[in-house]
């Protein structure tokens, strides 16, 4: 099957430092891929690089047989990848709802639709209840869902997720890989997702991909992965397998 | 239509709203002619504090020279009617295009290339201190010397001239705030309201979420300039007299500013309370200076200063929103 | 035209330059440090003037005798405005700022036109008609004792920031304000410091500027915008970048005067300051903000 998502290749160096060392993976459709690492791995500089945010120095992207390296995020999101950022970023003085018709609108004109959409959303998110809150008086697992909603809202067929279960309590992290698993199955929404949390990549993730100095060491399912020497020296270290 | 225009606004509001419109329109009947120009000059300023605010309180971008604006629209028209006496209904016309594509232009200039914040505001001040020396130069509007219209006699009012009593300036004012009140009303509901709210808030995130902010920018600058310059017209039409230095310069852009930013950026009454306090403010002391006989160029323009400096200080979101939470009149947008 | 009329004229401008430079310096320090728009610089620069112009009518004291007193009543001004204001506004939205600033600049403006009346004033020095003569290049003894104190000034100030602990410290908190705060330095006692300085910048450069121009109470404005296009053209956050910058201004509004009309001459500076943000937005010598 031909890949939604296609990288190959790609690099990206600032001055010194070379964070992202000719990555390439495939990532199919309706897939659930996870990129793991530690830190300063070059994960992020390798979304923002899909995202938009900025151009490889080297290699290409394809999206949907399309090449779409180097063009910009509103680009990039209207043809259908939306993404999420790790330190969250709502439209703080608009309410939540408001917050989700910005994203409704982008493929909607008009107002009362992009409202429909984004109360639908609200609802499957658990947030239909705070819809008139203003978005800054939000807790931290309320706007990272606001914000995923707000990324769905867009109609994306690729969804990136940036650290999204970062400082959520267990409960919370269950509840967006129950409404990630629904969305994927539901509507074959593809998901590449940025993580730490081994407990979500576990219970989401079909294929992970694990990167160490921007270049990757291992890349398969995910009980393969874990075991794999040069991840566990790497990154997750000896207790984290089970 | 109109449901959507109201939905959303509390009863109390509207009822003010609406009471507050039958006081403007009454006003001329009871008021003397001194009270009548100081109130054409709060019609003149919420008018073009809403206009200034499309730019800032909407799309968040920092206009500090849209005397720009202004100066277009009143040479435009003038120089029309001086020249080839056509209507300033006409002048307008020609008006409106050229200040919303010089507005496209510094727009373009300024997103294409990445200029934003302060830097935005101060290529905004260039460009108005490069028209105040360019117009001071330029011989068909008679260039420093100043333009002048033939003196208006006040018998007799003609719309189609914009020749007569204050009073028609004063109705023609009220009915274009009345309207750019409405309009940025419909303009906060829609889709491109929904994107300039947004990109005020976060103009990467709002990129993320697929807008293209460029365009978005665009269109703001160029309504903001558009609707702007219509106020030129009607300055020119009623000052009679033109002068570049006066007209382009930096204390008018600055005189625009005022009531949008004591009022509330961003918020629809605003502008209009903003004009209320500051000219109420200003002519209080003008008059109490008169009692001691105290005639000081430069006071009110200090009382202004001092104004801003404590509204920026002590009320940074402006009067309105502050009033309203005590009223409980919250809009629900910002 | 002959050449030397463009030869001094272009010496001229240079000279002239060199006083702009110290007054963007002032201002570089300022926004390149504190990260304040100084909307008020020009005006701040106008009360310099003003108060040179008062000594001297009243005590004949010259202007640039006075410097140091002017430069220090201004470092005092600033440095009080940043303690007691500015500094509670560093972590509002821009546009606040600006609006502060702008707002001061309105009252001094104002408050000047209040006090001095709006007619232009000056000062005639004795030394105001003589000038040096070096074969067909002919110097105002003005402009050169302008530029040579403008040198001294703008000299100190170089060695100050680049030598003295305190002047390191201070470029700490240019380049990271939080890092400063973790090893200890008082950031806020620093900014006022830092504005305090750039305003004796432009306590120094107002009386130099005088023996070349006359003052008005509404100069100001002119003024701060000269200053920002010298700052972003001679590049933010470079200090001998304001210098340059200066003179480079100052030689194309001398130059520019010359070849069309002088009261059109501020029209390069803005295609320059245009250009500028176009296409070199971090000036001749400034680093590209991070």
């Amino acid at each position: 099957m031909t890949a939604l998502l296609s990288v190959d290749g790609v690099t990206k160096q600032f001055r010194g430092l070379l964070a992202v060392d000719k990555a390439t993976f495939d990532v199919a459709e309706g897939e659930i891929f996870a990129v793991i690492g530690p830190n300063g791995a070059g994960k992020t500089t390798l979304f923002n690089m899909i995202a938009g945010v900025y151009t490889p120095d080297g290699g290409s992207i394809s999206f949907s047989g399309e090449r779409i390296e180097g063009l910009t995020p509103d680009k990039i999101c209207r043809r259908g990848i939306a993404r999420t950022f790790q330190i969250v970023r709502p439209f703080p003085a608009l309410t939540v709802e408001e917050n989700v018709i910005v994203g409704a609108l982008l493929h909607r004109h008009g107002v009362n639709e992009a409202r429909k959409r984004a109360h639908d959303l609200l609802r499957r998110l658990e947030l239909y209840d705070k819809r008139t809150q203003a978005a800054s008086s939000l807790t931290l697992p309320d706007r990272k869902r606001m914000e995923l909603a707000r990324a769905l809202a867009t109609d994306p067929k690729l969804i990136l997720l940036d650290e999204v279960m970062a400082g959520l309590r267990p409960t919370e992290i269950d509840r967006i890989v129950t409404t990630l698993r629904e969305l994927n199955r539901e509507i074959g929404l593809t998901i590449l997702l940025i993580e730490h949390v081994m407990r979500a990549v576990m219970a989401l993730a079909v294929r992970v991909l694990v990167i160490h100095h921007g270049a990757a060491i291992a890349d398969g399912k995910p009980d393969q992965v874990v075991r794999n020497t040069a991840v566990i020296d790497s990154y997750l270290g000896a207790d984290a397998v089970g | 239509m109109i449901t959507q225009l109201i939905g959303g606004v509390p009863a109390r509001a509207l009822i003010l709203l609406g009471a507050l419109l039958i006081g403007f329109l009454a006003a001329p009947l009871f008021v003397g002619d001194y009270l009548l120009t100081v109130m054409i000059l709060i019609l003149y300023f919420a008018y073009t504090g809403q206009a200034w605010n499309i730019m800032m309180g909407f799309a968040g971008q920092l206009s500090l020279g849209h005397a720009l604006y202004v100066g277009l629209g009143a040479y435009t028209a003038a120089a029309l009617y001086v020249h080839f006496g056509l209507s300033p209904w006409i002048g307008l016309a020609v008006a409106v295009p050229l200040a919303a594509l010089t507005g496209a232009v510094i727009g373009f200039l300024a997103f294409r290339f990445g200029v934003g914040g302060v830097y935005f505001a101060i290529l905004t001040i260039a460009f108005a201190e490069f028209a105040r020396v360019g117009f001071d130069h330029f011989g068909w509007t008679n260039a420093s010397s100043g333009l002048f219209l033939p003196v208006a006699q006040y018998a007799h009012n003609d719309l189609w001239q914009l020749r007569g009593h204050p009073v028609m300036f004063y109705y023609v004012l009220l009915a274009a705030t009345a309207l750019a009140f409405v309009f940025c009303r419909a303009l906060l509901k829609s889709r491109v309201g929904y994107f300039w709210l947004a990109i005020r808030e976060d103009e990467e995130a709002a990129r993320s979420a697929g807008i293209d902010t460029f365009h978005y920018k665009m269109i703001a600058v160029v309504i903001s300039a558009a609707m702007t310059s219509f106020a030129g017209v009607i300055y020119a039409f009623y000052y009679n007299n033109l002068f570049p230095e006066q007209v382009f310069n930096i204390s008018r852009s600055i005189d625009i500013i005022l009531a949008p930013i004591v009022g509330g950026i961003g918020t629809l009454f605003g502008p209009i309370l903003g004009c209320f306090v500051i000219e109420v403010l200003a002519e209080g002391l003008r008059s109490l200076l008169e009692l001691f006989g105290v005639d000081v160029p430069g006071i009110k323009q200090v009382v202004f200063g001092a104004i801003l400096l404590l509204v920026v200080v002590a009320m940074p979101d402006g009067v309105w929103p502050w009033i309203a939470r005590k009223l409980n009149l919250t809009e629900r947008r910002l | 035209m002959p050449a030397d009329i463009y030869l001094n004229v272009a010496v001229g401008g240079i000279l002239t330059g060199l006083v702009y430079g110290l007054m963007a310096l002032g201002l570089s320090v300022i926004f390149g440090v504190v990260r304040v728009v100084n909307f008020a610089h020009g005006e701040m620069m106008t009360v310099a003037m003003y108060i040179a112009v008062t000594l001297f009518s009243a005590l004949h004291l010259d202007p640039l005798v006075m410097l140091v007193p002017i430069a220090a009543v201004l470092f005092a001004f600033g440095y009080v405005l940043q303690a007691g204001l500015i500094n509670s506004f560093i972590n509002r939205p821009e546009h606040s700022q600006f609006l502060l600033l702008i707002a001061i600049a309105i009252m001094i403006a104002n408050v000047l036109l209040i006090v001095f009346g709006p007619n232009a004033q000056n000062v005639q020095v004795a030394y105001g008609f003589d000038s040096f003569q070096f074969g067909p290049l002919i110097i105002d003894a003005t402009k050169a004792y302008a530029a040579l104190a403008a040198i001294a000034v703008s000299a100190t100030l170089l060695i100050f920031f680049r030598s003295t602990s305190l002047g390191t410290s201070i470029r700490a908190c240019a380049d990271n304000y939080t890092g400063a705060l973790v090893v200890g330095l008082n950031v806020k006692r620093l900014y006022a410091l830092t504005f305090g300085l750039g305003a004796a910048c432009v306590g120094a450069a107002g009386p130099m500027l005088l023996l070349i121009f006359d003052v008005t109470p509404a100069a100001g404005p002119a003024y701060t915008l000269l200053a920002f296009v010298i700052v972003i053209t001679g590049g933010l956050g470079s200090m001998p970048g304001a210098l340059v910058g200066g003179v480079l201004i100052g030689l194309t509004e001398a130059l520019a005067g010359l070849v069309f009309t002088p009261s059109a001459k501020s029209m390069f500076a803005f295609a320059i300051l245009v250009l500028v943000l176009l296409f070199r937005p971090q000036g001749i010598m400034g680093k590209r903000a991070a």
